[in-house]
């Protein structure tokens, strides 16, 4: 890693003493969900009145929705009324006072990931008052993008500056009545990130959520939208490989893109939220909906994540192929350890002609964890010459944990093309004293082969990203070796 | 080099060896002889490191140190190298990457700086010279698709590049026609030095005819019921086992 991307991760792992976020630090909103909080979350942010009846819609709908209980995880009952609807300093206040009372494994686990004692302490939620010089490298970035037309700010920055934008697209690709945690985010969500790459504009670097300081603070009910103008193309980058520490237990961001004729968006997720300790007490449940519409012809959405944090996972980063000869991709490692459980996957909807889509997932099982692939590939009736090729692999470690795959596929076309394989093998005892017996430590093994398992959809990631993920990867499977 | 005394092992409570003595000095290749069951592959086993045998008695020292102390992964770097009989595929793992990581995990432990990778792939040149390899091997995931005389030659490659001082051969001639063989047994005898002593685990004289060793012994029944020079494996050959199973019984 070079530098000043150095730099740059350090300056949005700091607390930031200033932002937009600071006027209304002071104010608490009680537990509970209610239209009144909807309202004060809506008044709090100075959101214009068809936002606010947007939210209220999403809330009022909410209210007749159940929880899913489809997903192959299990989880006590949660408490919405519980939780606090809009609480930003609330994790500050509530968070460890040193790393002494921080759990001496996620420290071990920064050690290892090699992150500055600094940074390790932000991102284990304690307040640090370093100054730092910083805003001139955000200044910087932000200045280049403008010069192309780029818009890359908070969302609350572009509600505030890009209405009309904002209400042309939101809800479009995840409607604010999608699902119980996509209704939940529409009436409450926090804050997010905005993007929009004009016409035929090529974004000149990959965008991070690392250099959006205002970020942090926001994990909880996130809300991202990025749309990708005809012709236009955009890299970008979420999540941090540093396990995040965070009181909320919920999380439910929603992620919308839209790519326009001929436009593509390339978008990378290594996620990393604190899993929980090896008994499987706490951690985060990460009940995320992200979806994609390739909305004109010939327009291509890629998602690539590495899924290894949080205790549960539940996410379907998707693809509406509604542009002939759109292209849809999904690429997934999903790492689960200890008590851990993803279920996660992907939807590809076929809709325009020659559409085509491919999904590779890895899944890695160690513990007692359970990992299942659910996807759906639907080809509707106007799909003529659609395509599909789906490569589901699970790799176990151990005896007591499970892989699990839940493949559907809804053909209305006769002329579709529809691919799966699926493989699933073990990390078996003699390929460790293999790696032994030529002196590889079983640490340095199983992260050797399992970063061999996962390479298809590592080489996805953009450089940077790969390396870090890789790491991650052998960091995540420590204690699963015997 | 080498020194095991009075060593017994079991596998599920099941005693396989029962009191093995042995002493290889340096630069000497031995050759340990025997029928099916007789414990040879517990024997090189055992001395890698391998888990689910349990010494019940004896010792094993490696350089004065306490060989049965370490974990497999130190001995490897301490200088034992084994030659598997069926060598380990490793998905998606790139031989080279793999040779590599192993390579400077041993370096690292001998206190010398980690190759990097210029130097590296100019090593690999070198050694792939030993057991005529093919560059696509290199390539490949870690023995994923090779055939049974590729594997070997691959792991005889290894050893080449990892340059043990005591290498283990368990039944290295298994499943290689005389080419192969003779690529294999080429490239071992080119590695062999006075330095660096070899464990030949053989079934059949027929390697031997290629690895000519100093010393041959016979396991049979968990003991090494004779020992002598090489003429030992071709008289084996001509009576077959059961010969020395008899003088095992006589000599006892």
């Amino acid at each position: 890693m070079s530098a000043s991307s150095e730099t740059v991760e350090e300056l949005v792992h700091k607390a930031y003493p200033h932002g937009f976020v600071t006027e209304i630090d002071a104010d608490t909103v009680p537990p509970g969900l209610s239209e009144d909080v909807v309202r004060l979350i809506s008044a709090k942010k100075g959101e214009p009145e068809w936002l606010l009846e947007w939210r209220l819609k999403a809330y009022r709908h909410w209210l007749t929705l159940r929880e899913p209980t489809w997903a192959h995880v299990h989880h006590g009952p949660i408490d919405y009324d519980a939780i606090s609807y809009y609480s930003a300093p609330k994790s500050r206040a509530d968070g460890p006072k040193s790393l002494e009372e921080v759990d001496p494994r996620l420290l071990e686990t920064y050690k290892k990931l090699g992150i500055p004692l600094e940074e390790q302490m932000a991102l284990a939620g304690i307040a640090v008052d370093a100054v730092f010089d910083s805003v001139s490298v955000a200044t910087t970035f932000k200045e280049k993008l403008a010069a192309h037309g780029i818009v890359f700010c908070s969302f609350s920055e572009a509600v505030r500056n890009h209405p009309e934008l904002v209400r042309q697209y939101l809800g479009t690709v995840v409607w604010p009545t999608d699902n119980f945690f996509a209704a939940l985010n529409s009436a409450v969500f926090s804050d997010g990130s905005f993007v929009y790459i004009p016409k035929g504009v090529r974004c000149p670097m990959e965008l991070s959520t690392y250099f959006r300081i205002n970020a942090s603070k926001t994990g909880q009910f996130e809300r991202t939208l990025i749309v990708a103008d005809e012709g236009s193309y955009v890299s970008y980058l979420e999540g941090c490989t540093a396990p995040m520490r965070d009181e909320n237990q919920l999380h439910a961001a929603v992620v919308e893109l839209v790519a326009l004729q001929d436009a593509q968006i390339k978008y990378s997720t290594v996620q990393n939220w604190y899993p929980g300790d090896e008994e499987g007490r706490g951690g985060i449940y990460n009940f995320v909906t992200k979806r994609g519409e390739c909305r004109g012809a010939r327009s291509k959405i890629s998602w690539t994540q590495v899924e290894t944090g949080s205790a549960i996972t539940w996410k379907y980063p998707s693809c509406i192929l509604r542009g002939d000869h759109s292209v849809g991709e999904f690429y997934s490692v999903a790492l689960t350890n200890h008590y851990q459980q993803a279920d996660t996957g992907t939807k590809m909807v076929h809709i325009g002609k020659n559409t085509s889509s491919t999904i590779i997932s890895k899944g890695i099982s160690a513990g007692r964890a359970q990992n299942s692939y659910r996807g759906l590939v639907k080809v509707t009736k106007s799909a003529d010459g659609a395509r599909n090729y789906t490569q589901c692999d699970s790799l176990l470690m151990g005896e007591r944990c499970g892989a699990h795959t839940f493949p559907y596929i809804e053909v209305a076309n006769p002329t579709a093309r529809v691919e799966h394989e699926a493989s699933t093998s073990k990390i078996g005892e003699d390929q460790l004293f293999y790696c032994a017996q030529r002196g590889i430590s079983p640490e340095d093994a199983v992260s050797l082969i399992v970063n061999g398992f996962a390479k298809e959809v590592i080489r996805e990631l953009p450089m940077e990203f790969a390396v870090e993920a890789q790491k991650l990867l052998g960091v995540s499977l420590e204690g699963a070796v015997g | 080099m080498l020194e095991i005394r009075d060593l017994h092992v079991e596998v599920d409570g099941k005693p396989i060896l029962k009191g093995i003595d042995l002493t290889i000095r340096a630069g000497e290749v031995h050759a340990v002889m025997g029928p099916n069951g007789s414990g040879k592959s517990t024997l090189s086993h055992v001395l890698a490191g391998r888990e689910g045998y349990t010494v019940t008695r004896g010792s094993v020292t490696f350089e004065g140190k306490d060989l049965l102390e370490m974990a497999p992964e130190i001995r490897a770097r301490e200088g034992i190298f084994l030659a598997f009989q069926y060598p380990v595929e490793i998905p998606g793992v790139n031989n080279t990457y793999f040779l590599k990581a192993a390579v400077n995990a041993g370096r690292k432990h001998r206190g010398l700086e980690e190759l990097d990778a210029m130097d590296f792939m100019q090593l690999v040149r070198e050694k792939m010279k030993v057991v005529k390899m093919k560059d696509d091997l290199l390539k490949r995931s870690v023995n994923e698709g090779f055939s049974g005389g590729e594997k070997k030659r691959n792991e005889i490659f290894q050893m080449a590049m990892l340059e043990p001082k005591l290498a283990i051969l368990d039944e290295t001639d298994s499943g290689l026609d005389i080419d192969a063989l003779k690529i294999v047994a080429d490239g071992v005898n080119s590695l062999r030095s006075p330095e660096r002593s070899m464990l030949v685990v053989t079934h059949y004289q027929r390697l031997l005819e290629y690895i000519v060793p100093d010393q041959v012994h016979v396991l049979a029944g968990g003991r090494i019921v004779k020992s002598g020079d090489r003429t030992l494996a071709l008289e084996l050959e001509r009576h077959g086992y059961g010969w020395i199973e008899q003088q095992g019984v006589t000599a006892a």
